[in-house]
């Protein structure tokens, strides 16, 4: 069943160079309990989709231009702050890349737990506590009951990330977004947090949308991915057939150009040029001032995102002539 | 035997942390940020340094330039001792040893145009800015893929990629020996990072040079590099060549690491498949005893935990610092 829909989504800034759209008819849905991965560089719109649909930026600057999100059947753009606080926690909830900062350094890491429960459940002060344990032992924290009372600068990166899942899991979530969620941490760290969150959707059965750039995160964890560059989504596909066959040429770049673990390259196949700035992108195709592929049609209209095959979807004009 | 360019010998730097608090009460601790590395780099290789956040791998690289002052131990450079020469007679050497930086926000001075600080290095060695000086920062700028107009602008005006050409051209300008690259494409986008990979290849092998290549990826690191060392807490816990190091480590920790990678294709997810370490990494100001790794090591025995174990060459070129590797 779709939990989540998205239709045409625009969110725009207003900046000093007047209204700038940070990304731009985004579509995709997700089903219960799926992974759905976003993959992109910097500048490619992906945490500003998360926040629009959790209804996190601040209006103004930005207002949302175009398009839905319904959630769970129910329209999200458009509710009033209190009706989207009773779906922010029991119905999506979402972890950030640091730990340290979405963390208040002055409370305990027990009341900021049971602060979140508290919000949206009617408990008493044992049981609140009792929840409280019960996330942490399920993020693997040891010796739960005792680590309650410490603060967040007591415990390393890696605990710090697993005290925002409890937070975000305590009012059991339909949909986590997971924005970056092990960037910050280290690459034995990071296996136990991926592990960990692929454990807490085969228990609970939770969507879960993972944000990245990084590949091996979408290699590791997703079933489906979305693969956006410069505020659109420019490739849908499962995860097999993204790095199996590729169908955009930044996807391609994009898988080509991480080196090797096991094989020697003599060269990175690298991309040219850089990402472009919001307020500076170029007309039609914006991968097409760096795409090998490039033709003269290519910078006059924006490609539409076509379906290929079955469930596989892009946004380029010469896909089927590549393919 | 060919002299190595760079020979470091039981190099240690250890920082006092003052945990002192308010009121000058509490004492201070002794922070064995890298205590006693040895390991030499050739000239005209790249030899990777890896390992987690904490484990010492950016003091080493700033202990090699001597931007610091090692607690205890010695470096060579090309034959010579460098570690306890005067103020002067350091300069002559550091024309030949340049850093790169991780950020290349924090590393340009905004208000220096990208002439000024391209052309810096050859200013503070007694160049004196001119056509001569103008001419050289051209040349750099086109070696490193930049446009020679690029030098009236700032800092600003550039991306991250871009930015970090103008800091590679300012570590080249001198025409030093060994670069050392810290965290040097970390911060930029997987994109734009093999860019940078590249042109540090080329410039390699155009101008000679020699890499301490510090990074916490391994795959880069594997692209990059001839041999690599890993690092877990201030100590070298296994050196070897690339092929071998990846392919056949032999150091518990090192194999930890490289299980932690993640897949490069679904089809090999490692959930369930691979063994994880579990544990956090210990804080340096109090290391376990013994073996450092002993707290998180699947393999751990009664004398890990007393003894710390030697790096010692377990075939040529392979060395491992594990008790496992001794008998």
């Amino acid at each position: 069943m779709t939990l989540l829909d998205v239709r045409g989504l625009t969110t725009a800034f207003m900046t000093g160079r007047g209204e700038v759209n940070a990304i731009e008819d985004v579509s995709f849905s997700l089903k219960e309990g799926e992974i759905l991965g976003i993959v992109g560089e910097s500048g490619s719109g992906k945490s500003v989709t998360a926040l629009t649909i959790m209804d996190l930026l601040p209006k103004p600057p930005a207002r949302i231009a175009a398009g839905d999100v319904h959630f769970n059947g129910q329209r999200l753009t458009g509710l009033n702050d209190r009706a989207m606080q009773a779906i922010r926690g029991p119905g999506i909830s979402m972890i950030f890349q640091e730990p340290m900062t979405s963390l208040n350094p002055v409370f305990s890491i027990g009341d900021q737990i049971m602060e979140t429960i508290a919000a949206h459940e009617r408990l008493s002060k044992s049981d609140l506590r009792k929840r409280a344990i019960d996330m942490l032992d399920k993020v693997g924290i040891p010796s739960a009951s005792r680590r309650l009372d410490d603060y967040p600068h007591q415990m390393s990166g890696g605990q710090r990330q697993r005290v925002m899942i409890a937070m975000a899991l305590a009012c059991n979530p339909k949909l986590l977004i997971a924005d970056e969620p092990t960037t910050a941490l280290d690459v034995t760290i990071q296996a136990q947090i991926l592990d960990l969150l692929m454990d807490l959707r085969d228990e609970y059965g939770m969507a879960i949308m993972i944000i990245t750039h990084n590949m091996g995160v979408i290699a590791e964890t997703a079933d489906r991915v979305l693969v956006m560059y410069a505020g659109r989504v420019i490739e849908e596909a499962p995860v097999a057939t993204i790095f199996d066959h590729p169908m955009h040429p930044y996807t391609r770049g994009l898988l080509e150009c991480v080196p090797s673990l096991t094989e020697d390259r003599p060269r990175l196949v690298a991309i040219p040029g850089t990402l472009p700035e919001p307020a500076r992108r170029p007309p039609g195709c914006r991968f097409s001032p760096r795409c090998t592929y490039a033709v003269a049609s290519c910078s006059a209209a924006i490609p539409p995102l076509e379906a290929l095959e079955t469930a596989h979807t892009a946004a380029c004009f010469r896909a089927r002539e590549l393919a | 035997m060919t002299t190595p360019l760079i020979a470091a010998t039981a190099l240690s730097k250890h920082f006092e942390v003052g945990a002192r608090g308010m009121f000058g009460l509490g004492r201070t601790a002794t922070l064995k940020a890298v205590d006693d590395v040895s390991f030499t780099i050739n000239a005209g290789e790249t030899l990777g340094l890896v390992g987690e956040s904490g484990c010492g791998k950016s003091t080493l690289g700033r202990l090699l330039l001597r931007l610091i002052e090692p607690t205890a131990g010695s470096i060579a450079f090309d034959g010579n001792e460098i570690t306890r020469i005067g103020r002067m007679e350091m300069r002559g050497f550091r024309r030949s040893m340049q850093i790169i930086f991780q950020d290349p926000y924090g590393a340009l001075n905004p208000r220096m145009s990208v002439e000024d600080i391209i052309a810096e290095p050859l200013v503070i060695h007694g160049a004196r800015p001119g056509a001569e000086t103008r001419a050289k920062v051209t040349e750099m700028l086109g070696k490193v893929g930049l446009p020679a107009r690029a030098m009236d602008r700032f800092p600003h005006e550039f991306s991250g990629g871009q930015r970090q050409r103008i800091g590679i051209a300012r570590a080249l300008i001198l025409h030093p020996r060994l670069i050392v690259c810290d965290e040097a494409v970390s911060a930029l986008d997987v994109s734009v990072q093999a860019q940078i990979v590249n042109l540090l290849q080329d410039l390699q092998r155009e101008m000679g040079l020699t890499y301490l290549f510090i990074a916490h990826d391994l795959s880069v690191v594997r692209h990059i590099s001839d041999r690599v060392a890993v690092m877990y807490l201030g100590k070298v816990v296994e050196v070897a060549d690339k092929a071998t190091i990846y392919a056949a480590p032999r150091h518990p920790y090192t194999q930890a690491l490289i299980a932690a990678v993640p897949a490069q294709h679904p089809a090999q997810r490692s959930r369930g498949k691979r063994e994880r370490i579990t544990g956090d990494i210990p804080s340096a100001l109090n290391p376990p005893s013994g073996c450092r790794f002993h707290t998180r090591c699947p393999h751990v025995m009664p004398v890990c935990r007393e003894r710390a174990p030697d790096l010692r060459e377990t075939a040529t070129g392979h060395q491992v610092a594990c008790h496992l590797t001794d008998s």
